[in-house]
């Protein structure tokens, strides 16, 4: 038969074998930054890590102490922020992905404002929950703290939600409205079955964001150097208090800092790959 | 005589018997009431989605507006040179926004032209090239990038990155790239290691796993039947993946570019480390410059009087209106090349 | 029957709901007082709130966010009290009705980074190191550094000067000082938390400076005495309003503190950079806290002058380990008085 020695074919292949290699180059590339980081995160904070870290609160200088509760008033503002930003993020996606057909530029505006909002530095969003939540309020708290969360997380969730929808087959629309399924059936049962992997990106995307931010904590829940217990008062989060500890002379709070950082990121890596094994441990991935 | 509706039977549960048969006589009333209960349903749910997508809306409107009335002061005194100028005393009371301006557009274009690559790559990588039981831990490991805290990477930045650039990196670039014609200027400056082209390095790094975490979800999302009809007419991996997969998936391609875009505009910690916070405009990558995320970070809490403070907020609010301009610009060329292809 | 996945959801909702309860339910302690601003004062408001929550049980909570947000928060009341280390004019005080008195004093302390060079070593004045952060003496050897160090041999290497990228309270005290002793400095750059300078490279925050200032060789900072201390780094002697040559330490800068002309200052308004004191150091800096005179909430602004008078007359050791300076006695008598009168 033919072999395969034709001059456009082997260029062809030489193509390919060196587009692999530029993937395969690329992801070292991503992976080397991530190594270096981590590894300086972990070399500065490694002797702050122990039990204390998650039983004692933040220590003045030169004092014993952990993260206690930075660690708690970040888990509960993120989940307050994806509790609130990431529902309302999907209903907008899915609007915009299936609601809106005749209007056209309805649509896209929304579309549009969404990628500004996306864009939006996260100080800027803080300044403007500290003018809507924090002022008429009279304090700092960490309900106000959670809404800036969730305003960063929004316009994650409603791109990712809608982008994915819209890959969705119409085949599959179209079999589930043919049985005579009301549409909303439609959408909760059907094609988020389909889109989960990708919505689930989107709000794991938003969380990983939250997690690490600052300036928007700062101007919404403050700090708190004790033991909060509840949301109505200012709270202290993990970014914050890396924030002012590392900016400070002192080796113990440098450590903490570090530490703390080092915490954050496992745990947006464990929370992710929990929940995608759990929530699509059904799904049979497709073959390549 | 019609025993009360359940879903259930509905739902496709079949009659056990014949008696249960003749119970389940589908009539006009039941047909229409369920039919009205479905459409009330479908009402709602329109609706609340609707809600939603108006509130998005909302939030960015009330969010503008607020950064605009707290601009005022700013707009008023300096009107329109406030957009052009570079001055920025703050001892004086003049300020000037061009510089930020500029800042923030090249370190994120820095920043997209590294990821884009690099991003695309690594989508590459795992939907393609990796074998399965390596794409999970691999895919995670890049996610793991973004889970890093923004103040993570201004530090690191500053204590680890910064110093090699400075000792091993931009005196390489100074001598080498500093020399060709046209470019030079571009490249050419003292080894401070803080940068504009370090920024962007930075910048690029934190928004590699947002890009590509959504392409490759888009990615995977393609039919089998496409791919397999490209390969089975004798394609190259690489060949399905630029003519098949990446024309597939190119709207959420584009999405996840424009995440990160906007991630590398609106990012204010980790540029405000590595960029010198410096207020003076010039063509080197190499040398400190401003961006406007930075400049309210570094500024904003030790403002000391009402225009300095009116003057950060417009500074809020004009990178509002520089990404509306980045954005419009973007659509515009993808409306182009979505009508050249008949769209 | 009901699909299994509306099932999972109400019980997510129900365990959420529960969870949400107990993070609401409990209130806001009443005696938790809130308070914000000035980072330099950071370090010690947080081991004085500690020993003093351990001491009454009152959780005083600061933050730093910069001098100029607590200005601006405690302008706004979300705050009990306000913490900054440039004082507030008296005529803006009584516009939002604030009353402001010192609780601590530090100082700014200039860094050298010369090989040979150890600390105290080398010997400035204030129009000298003008000069230098105005660009206008350029290297080691020029003949003004030379006049003040006799003894000392500097190259000619040129001079890198690194000052702050971000606004900062210890920017503006280093400038104020700078402004009082070069009349260039006056005119051409001001003072302010954040201004132009006219030459040199930006460090954000004081760890950003030494950092700079420890990698780049022949070059000249300015920090918080405890980043000089904590880091080994060489700090410069300067000649002060006296004409003495003194180093950074507690004892001079208390010896700026007790020369400084409290008794003149309506509401303590006083920025003592260049102190006339013979023993006095020339950049130290007070921090001020502001509070309301007629607070809405009565009961914590109470809680934080309690706090603050512990602070003043129990706190001190703990200030001196912090390496900062506890005001001078007739000081603390006249704030005491101060909040007698003019405080509700």
């Amino acid at each position: 038969m033919l072999r395969a020695t034709g001059f456009f074919y082997r260029r062809r292949r030489a193509v390919d074998l060196i587009a692999k290699t530029l993937g395969v180059a690329a992801t070292g590339f991503g992976l080397f930054w991530l190594a270096w980081i981590l590894v300086v995160t972990l070399s500065n904070g490694v002797h702050a890590i122990s039990p204390a870290i998650f039983t004692q609160n933040t220590p003045p200088p030169g004092g014993e102490g952990g993260l206690a509760n930075a660690l708690f008033g970040s888990l509960m503002m993120s989940l307050l922020g994806v509790a609130i930003g990431a529902p309302l993020g999907i209903a907008a996606g899915t609007y915009l992905a299936e609601f809106a057909e005749r209007h056209h530029t309805w649509r896209e505006s929304v579309r549009f404002v969404n990628d500004i909002l996306l864009s939006a530095p996260s100080i800027v969003l803080g300044l403007f929950v500290y003018t809507l939540a924090v002022r008429p309020v009279g304090h700092f708290s960490g309900w106000a703290g959670g809404i800036a969360l969730a305003l960063i997380v929004l316009p994650v969730v409603v791109r990712t939600t809608d982008e994915t929808l819209r890959l969705v087959p119409n085949v599959m629309r179209e079999a589930a409205l043919s049985l005579g399924i009301p549409r909303w059936k439609v959408t909760m049962q059907v094609l988020y079955r389909a889109a989960a992997p990708g919505i689930l990106t989107g709000v794991l995307l938003g969380l990983a964001r939250i997690s690490g931010e600052t300036a928007p904590l700062l101007f919404t829940s403050l700090n708190n150097q004790f033991w909060a217990g509840s949301l109505n008062q200012p709270n202290s989060s993990v970014p914050v208090v890396v924030f002012q500890f590392a900016m400070s002379p002192y080796e113990s709070w440098h450590a903490l800092a570090w530490a703390g950082a080092f915490i954050v990121t496992v745990f947006v890596l464990v929370l992710s790959v929990a929940t995608r094994a759990y929530l699509l441990r059904n799904r049979v991935e497709a073959a390549a | 005589m019609n025993p009360p509706y359940t879903p259930g039977e509905a739902a496709g549960a079949l009659p056990a018997s014949g008696a249960a048969l003749s119970a389940l006589s589908v009539d006009d009333e039941r047909i229409k009431a369920r039919a009205a209960a479905e459409t009330r349903q479908d009402a709602v749910f329109h609706w609340s989605l609707f809600a939603a997508a108006g509130l998005v809306l909302l939030v960015l409107g009330a969010a503008a507006a607020s950064m605009l009335w707290g601009g005022r002061e700013a707009f008023a005194t300096f009107g329109w040179h406030f957009i052009v100028s570079d001055e920025w005393d703050a001892v004086g009371h003049r300020f000037g926004a061009f510089v930020p301006i500029y800042g923030t557009l090249v370190s994120s274009a820095i920043a997209m032209i590294i990821a884009i690559p690099v991003s695309f790559g690594i989508a590459l990588f795992l939907t393609e090239i990796a074998p399965t039981w390596l794409r999970g831990p691999i895919g995670s490991a890049i996610e793991l990038l973004a889970g890093i805290p923004s103040i993570i990477y201004g530090m690191w930045g500053l204590f680890s990155f910064v110093p090699f650039m400075a000792a091993n990196v931009l005196p390489w670039v100074d001598r080498n790239l500093g020399a060709i014609p046209w470019v030079g200027p571009l490249f050419r400056g003292p080894p401070l290691g803080i940068g504009m082209l370090t920024a962007g390095i930075v910048l690029g790094i934190m928004v590699i796993p947002f890009i590509s975490s959504v392409m490759r979800d888009v990615f995977q999302t393609v039919p089998a039947a496409l791919k397999e009809s490209a390969y089975a007419l004798g394609s190259t991996t690489w060949e399905v993946v630029w003519k098949v997969v990446l024309p597939y998936t190119r709207s959420a391609v584009v999405g996840g570019i424009f995440l990160g875009l906007g991630r590398a505009l609106g990012e204010t910690m980790a540029v405000t480390f590595v960029l010198g916070n410096a207020h003076q405009l010039s063509a080197s990558l190499l040398m400190p410059g401003n961006s406007i995320a930075a400049t309210i970070a570094n500024e904003f809490t030790e403002a000391d009087s009402d225009i300095y403070l009116s003057s950060l907020i417009a500074l809020g609010f004009l990178l509002f209106i520089v990404t509306f301009v980045v954005l419009t610009i973007a659509r515009l060329m993808l409306y182009n090349l979505a009508r050249k292809e008949g769209r | 029957m009901q699909s299994p996945a509306i099932s999972r959801l109400q019980r997510l909702g129900a365990a959420l709901t529960l969870a949400a309860c107990a993070v609401i339910g409990q209130p806001a302690l009443a005696t938790d007082v809130t308070g914000a601003g000035s980072s330099f004062v950071y370090p010690l408001l947080s081991q004085w709130s500690s020993d003093y929550a351990s001491a009454t049980g009152t959780r005083i909570n600061y933050t730093s966010i910069g001098s100029g947000a607590g200005i601006a928060q405690i302008k706004a009341a979300t705050i009990d009290f306000g913490a900054s280390d440039k004082p507030m004019p008296s005529d803006e005080l009584a516009q939002f009705g604030l009353a402001q008195f010192p609780i601590i004093i530090g100082g700014v302390v200039p860094v050298v980074n010369i090989e040979g060079v150890g600390p105290g070593q080398l010997h400035l004045d204030g129009e000298t190191l003008a000069r230098i952060y105005l660009g206008t003496i350029t290297h080691w050897n020029d003949p003004a550094i030379a006049a003040l160090n006799p003894g000392l041999k500097l190259g000619a290497d040129a001079i890198s000067v690194v000052h702050r990228s971000d606004g900062s309270g210890t920017t503006f005290n280093f400038v104020n000082y700078l402004s009082k002793v070069s009349a260039e400095w006056r005119s051409r750059v001001g003072e302010g938390t954040y201004v132009q300078w006219p030459v040199g490279v930006g460090g954000k925050g004081n760890e950003g400076v030494a950092a700079y200032v420890k990698q780049i060789k022949n070059s000249i900072g300015y920090v918080e005495l405890e980043y000089a201390l904590k880091t080994n780094m060489s700090f410069t002697a300067l000649k002060n309003h006296a004409g003495k040559f003194v180093e950074p330490g507690l004892e001079s800068f208390g010896a700026a503190a007790a020369s400084a002309n409290w008794g003149q200052a309506k509401d303590f308004n006083l920025v003592i950079t260049d102190a006339p004191g013979a023993e006095a150091w020339p950049i130290s800096a007070s921090v001020f806290v502001i509070v309301y005179r007629q607070p809405k909430d009565p009961a914590r602004s109470k809680a934080a002058l309690e706090f603050f008078r512990w602070a003043l007359e129990k706190g001190q050791t703990r200030a001196k380990e912090l390496n900062y300076v506890a005001l001078p006695q007739p000081l603390v008598q006249s704030i005491e008085k101060y909040w007698a009168s003019e405080i509700k």
